[in-house]
This record gives C-alpha cells, structure tokens and sequence, in this order.
C-alpha cells in the first residue's frame, strides 16, 4: 500500500483504515498504529497522518484512550456496513449494469452467474 | 522551533533577479517542501535565510530576528547544500568533529550512527568520496546538527534510490522524535510530496503557491469532455492548462469546485479527475516565455 499524490494523502489514510475495519481485518477494540509508526511505516507526514487519525476519531470509527493509543470502535464495522450500503447499488451496481449493457451481456446473464457461485457473492 | 518570516524580499546579480519581491511567513515546527524549477530561485533564497549572503532589499525575521551577521542565531541555522560545504582535504571522522564543535545542538552519536547506515568510509579524506557519500555526508551533518532550523537544498539528489530513502526515513524519525523547522528544496516531486506538511512553489523569483501540501493536492481539477463543453464550463475559472485530443478537451482547473459547479459538471456530461501535486506543479511553473 502506498499513497498515491493526486488527492489529500491524510483523506487516503482514513479510506484505508476504514477499509481494513469494514473487511474485519482491524476488529473491535484493536489498537491502531500510533501516527509516528504509520508516519514511519508509509514514509509519510506525522501531521498528515495525525490529520487522517483525527478525522476518524471525530467521526466516532475510533476512539482513544489517554496514555495508551487508538483503538477501533465496537459499532464502527457495523457503522460502515450500513452506510456503504446505503451506496452500494449506485456506486458498485449502477456502473456494473452501465457496462454491461456497453458490452451486450444481459441481466439475465450477469443474475445467473452470481447464482452459479453459490448463490452469494464473496468478496 | 523557529519561525520565519519573509518580507518583499529581493536579490539581484547585476541585471538578474534571483529573487523578485518575495514574502511568505512559516509558522515553524513543520516540514516544509520549497519546490521550485532548475534557476527558480531555490538556492538564492536558502542562501539568505541562513545568511550565506545579504539581500539587495526587503526583510527576513527569522525567530523574529534579523540572521545578518548574528552568530548566536546563525548557530542555530544549518544550511546543507548539495556540494556539503565541507573542507575537501580533510578526513570524514575530522568534518563530523569540526561540525560538532561549531554547533551546540550537535548530537555526534546520531551522527556516527548515520555515518554507519550510509556507510560512509570515516577514514577517507572527502575529495576522495563519491558524489553519493559526499551527499550522505552533507544530509548526516544536517541531520545530526539538530539545529532549530534545518535546510536541505537539494542535498540528497546525488545518492542512489535506497540511500535516499534511508534519508527519507531517518528525517521523518528524527523529526517525529525532535520537532524543529525543516526545509527540504527539490524537483523530485513525486518521490518526496508525501514529507511535507506545508509547500512553498517559486517561479522565476516570486512566490506561486504556499499552502498545506493535501490542501494544494485538493485544489487541482483536471475536467475533460467535448471543447465547446469544456470551455463554457471552464470559463471564469483558473484554467493552468490545456490537452486537445479530436474534440475531446482536458482542462486543468487550479481551485476547489463548490457544490453548484460539481453538479453543473456532472449535469453537463463532464469527467472531473485529481490533479497529482507534480502535475499542479508543471502547470503552475511553465511559463509561455520558456
């Protein structure tokens, strides 16, 4: 993982950490790197990252405990499950169908190979 | 943590302005990226804030003072420059004593501890160093000077890949350790973008841009679509820089978009993509006169 240089890098830190909690890989009350680890770990800003920390701990995915570090809070997978949701079927279906139809294939198609996985889809 | 403030400042060689009326104020405490083209003004300007020479006009305040021939704040000021500015006959273990002596904040264990990550041969003399171990030199003496203020123009350019960013990673941990103003001067954009929390541009001796490096990587917009859509978008906006492809137009639009513009984009048909800071940085300092 390496931070790109076309958009505000502390915006890239929280769409990764929020990523990684939405797939489970930082779980409930794990602790996250410190902003000088993440900052050496990435070769990046430590005020960048303490930028990209804060905005998750305003927005409550995490929370802090003096003296010790951040951790990630109990509802923030839930938080996100429901508000990705929300946006699924216009971020993630909408274009699928869009170019779909750019290349013939019709729904009927794209239904029956999801349900010759095994009914759901993995991610 | 020094501050530094830059008034109307101007350096002229005969006919030549190196600097052209430049002023900016740094708050101190951070990393700053003066990013600039080959003969921008880079050097020049460094050169004055560490009082390597004395302006033609116009003010710097450094911690509030004047560094004009003020030695105890000269000090406290280390300017390495690419060539290192170190005596060419002397060994390397005499430089690193000599720079220990002259400065306060010098910490010779860091110092002997880079010289052993850039494995810099403390034995030869510095004529003798390649282009590479010379530049290590210099970035271990600015390191290790601790100094409140600390310059690098351009001092990493002549070590390979994985030296620079051992540098890369020594600075971040040693500043994440001991906050102090640091300026880093380069045309290596990409490679370095993600160390700074704010960015000074310059161009041809005046200043373009100073703002938080994620501020100026959200402020470029580069909007494509058919011309006459393009243009009827783009006009009254700052447009850096155009691309014609048939019909198609991309546009580089230097500024935020507010809500109504962005809908007014997405309405018209038009692709909104990022701008890297690089990019931004090409269009900001290509001029027509070049």
């Amino acid at each position: 993982m390496s931070f790109d240089d076309r958009s505000p890098i502390y915006q890239q830190i929280a769409d990764k950490i929020k990523r990684d909690i939405l797939h489970g890989d930082l779980r409930a009350d794990d602790q996250v790197m410190s902003t000088n680890q993440y900052a050496a770990f990435y070769r990046i800003n430590p005020a960048t990252a303490a930028k990209g920390f804060h905005q998750l701990l305003d927005e409550g995915y995490l929370y802090k405990r003096r003296g010790i570090g951040m951790f990630v809070s109990p509802d923030a997978q839930e938080r996100l499950r429901t508000q990705r949701r929300e946006r699924f079927f216009s971020d993630v279906v909408a274009p699928m169908v869009v170019e779909a139809r750019a290349l013939g294939i019709p729904l009927e198609e794209i239904i029956h190979h999801l349900n010759g996985k095994d009914g759901h889809v993995h991610d | 943590m020094f501050t530094i403030e830059v008034d109307d400042l101007r350096l002229s060689f005969g006919d030549t302005k190196a600097l052209d009326g430049m002023s900016f104020r740094l708050g101190g405490g951070k990393i700053y990226g003066l990013l600039g083209r080959n003969g921008s003004g880079k050097t020049s300007l460094l050169s004055l804030l560490a009082a390597f020479r004395r302006p033609t006009a116009g003010t710097i305040r450094i911690d509030g003072e004047n560094p004009w021939e003020n030695a105890p704040l000269v000090r406290q000021i280390c300017l390495i420059r690419e060539s290192g500015d170190v005596y060419d006959q002397e060994k390397v273990s005499c430089v690193v004593r000599t720079a220990g002596d002259l400065r306060p904040s010098f910490d010779r264990d860091y110092a002997d501890r880079l010289v052993e990550r850039f494995q810099i041969p403390t034995r030869k003399r510095v004529q003798a160093l390649s282009r590479g171990q010379k530049s290590a030199l210099g970035c271990t003496l600015g390191l290790a000077s601790r100094a409140p203020l600390t310059i690098f123009d351009e001092s990493y350019l002549g070590m390979d890949a994985p030296s620079r960013y051992a540098f890369y990673d020594e600075l971040l941990a040693d500043y994440s350790d001991q906050p102090r103003t640091v300026i880093v001067s380069t045309h290596l954009i990409e490679e370095v973008s993600s160390l700074f929390e704010e960015v000074i541009i310059i161009d041809r001796g005046r200043l373009v841009a100073h703002d938080e490096a994620d501020m100026l990587r959200s402020r470029g917009v580069a909007v494509t679509g058919p011309q006459e859509v393009v243009d009827t978008f783009t006009a009254g906006l700052t447009v850096l820089g155009t691309q014609r492809l048939g019909g198609t137009k991309s546009a580089t639009v230097f500024g935020e978009l507010n809500e109504t513009q962005l809908s007014a984009a997405r309405l018209a048909g038009l692709d909104l993509g990022p701008v890297s800071l690089q990019d931004l940085f090409v269009h900001l300092t290509t001029g027509v006169n070049r």
